[in-house]
């Protein structure tokens, strides 16, 4: 089964200045979201599969899209995370279902490399609710200067019969990291933690 | 005038598939760009602001080029609308200082657009959203391009600052179909009909 898509969204954050000082170049975070009807919304189905194809086709769609948004080369991409919220007629589980049996591994090809876990966070909400991305180093998941998140909000979504799937990408970490811990140019990448 | 300083840029581009009708064979587009900034004039009473609406124009036109090259090209782009929103510590007359800058950004890029271009603004905290208005660009009567598109962001306007927003469509409403006049049937050209 293929997504029905109804809407997709992408948003690039670029931070210029934070507490007054500038950053140069901006720190940027991109999200790519995409509205799909739930086929399993009001009914309780045992055997999710469906969903997870769906996941495998979006965590490709939406990882081109957010990589293209920064105008970045996949293997310039240094953090990423993913999400999902239910609308109210549907169950945890699809969120889960969409997200992590098939997701990551076209999201990976995507952003090149990418050996570590990717973040990510479920709810159940209605449309116009905040759904926060959590970030991590796409190589490293302990370089401590990307752990971040990215709020993505749409007014219109999810209804009751859809899903809210979003995928982040960044090339960057916080404006000002200054607490220390593993950097990003002490990642070694090889066994997706540090 | 000191030179702008600016927090962050947020651009974003919703694709509407469909809206549980039957989807066209091209999706729409909105578009919006929008900028955190110092607002020069905060915490006082300032008599004359007027000079910042020059300060701001090539920012305006920066972030007009920017939208309408993410919406494929000005060719593509047939709606728009622009906004302010200001932090806690400043007027709803800082807003209006985006008015000329901002309309006439888009004019430029946009070449031939003589509908006027529809605002909204307010003062508003940190995570405040703003519904932009948005009319057909060359005739304010056409009701298929007759929208709003949502805008915010979580971590502004700070009571200091400013939030200055452009917001660019193309094509009509995804399901249009409440008639009126359509974009075909334009016939003047006073920005109107």
């Amino acid at each position: 089964m293929s997504a029905k898509i109804r809407k997709i969204a992408t948003w690039v954050e670029e931070t210029h200045t934070e507490m007054g000082r500038p950053i140069a170049p901006p720190t940027r975070k991109a999200v790519a979201a995409a509205v799909i009807e739930n086929p399993f919304a009001g009914q309780y189905v045992e055997d999710l599969s469906d969903l997870m194809d769906i996941g495998a086709e979006l965590g490709g769609l939406l990882g081109a899209r957010a990589v293209a948004a920064l105008g970045i080369e996949p293997a310039q991409a240094e953090s990423y995370g993913k999400a999902a919220m239910v609308g109210e007629n549907g169950e945890l589980e699809h969120a889960a279902a969409i997200l992590h049996p098939k997701l990551g591994a076209p999201l990976r090809n995507s952003v090149e490399k990418a050996a570590a876990l990717v973040p990510s966070s479920k709810k159940r909400g209605g449309p116009g609710q905040d759904l926060d991305v959590p970030l991590g180093h796409k190589d490293a998941a302990y370089v401590r200067s990307h752990f971040d998140g990215v709020e993505v909000r749409l007014n219109d979504a999810p209804r009751a019969g859809e899903i809210l799937v979003a995928v982040a990408v960044t090339d960057s970490g916080r404006p000002l990291p200054r607490v220390g811990g593993l950097t990003h140019a002490e990642a070694e990448g090889k066994d997706g933690l540090r | 005038m000191p030179e702008l300083d600016i927090r962050k840029r947020i651009l974003t581009i919703e694709e509407i598939f469909h809206e549980g009708g039957p989807a066209p064979d091209t999706p729409r587009l909105r578009g919006a760009i929008f900028t955190v900034l110092t607002n020069p004039f905060a915490r006082r009473y300032e008599p004359q602001i007027q000079g910042f609406m020059e300060d701001l124009k090539p920012m305006g036109y920066d972030m007009a080029q920017q939208l309408a090259t993410a919406l494929g090209g000005a060719d593509n782009v047939d709606g728009y609308g622009k906004a302010s929103l200001v932090g806690a510590a400043g007027e709803l007359e800082h807003g209006a200082l985006w008015h000329a800058p901002g309309g006439y950004a888009m004019r430029e890029v946009l070449g031939e657009a003589r509908a006027i271009v529809p605002s909204s603004k307010k003062v508003g905290g940190i995570g405040a959203r703003l519904d932009v208005p948005i009319t057909h660009i060359n005739a304010s009567y056409v009701r298929s391009h007759f929208d709003s598109m949502e805008i915010g962001l979580s971590d502004a306007p700070r009571a200091d600052e400013l939030l200055f927003a452009l917001v660019m469509t193309s094509g009509p409403r995804i399901h249009s179909r409440s008639g009126g006049l359509e974009a075909r049937d334009i016939k003047e050209k006073d920005g109107l009909r």
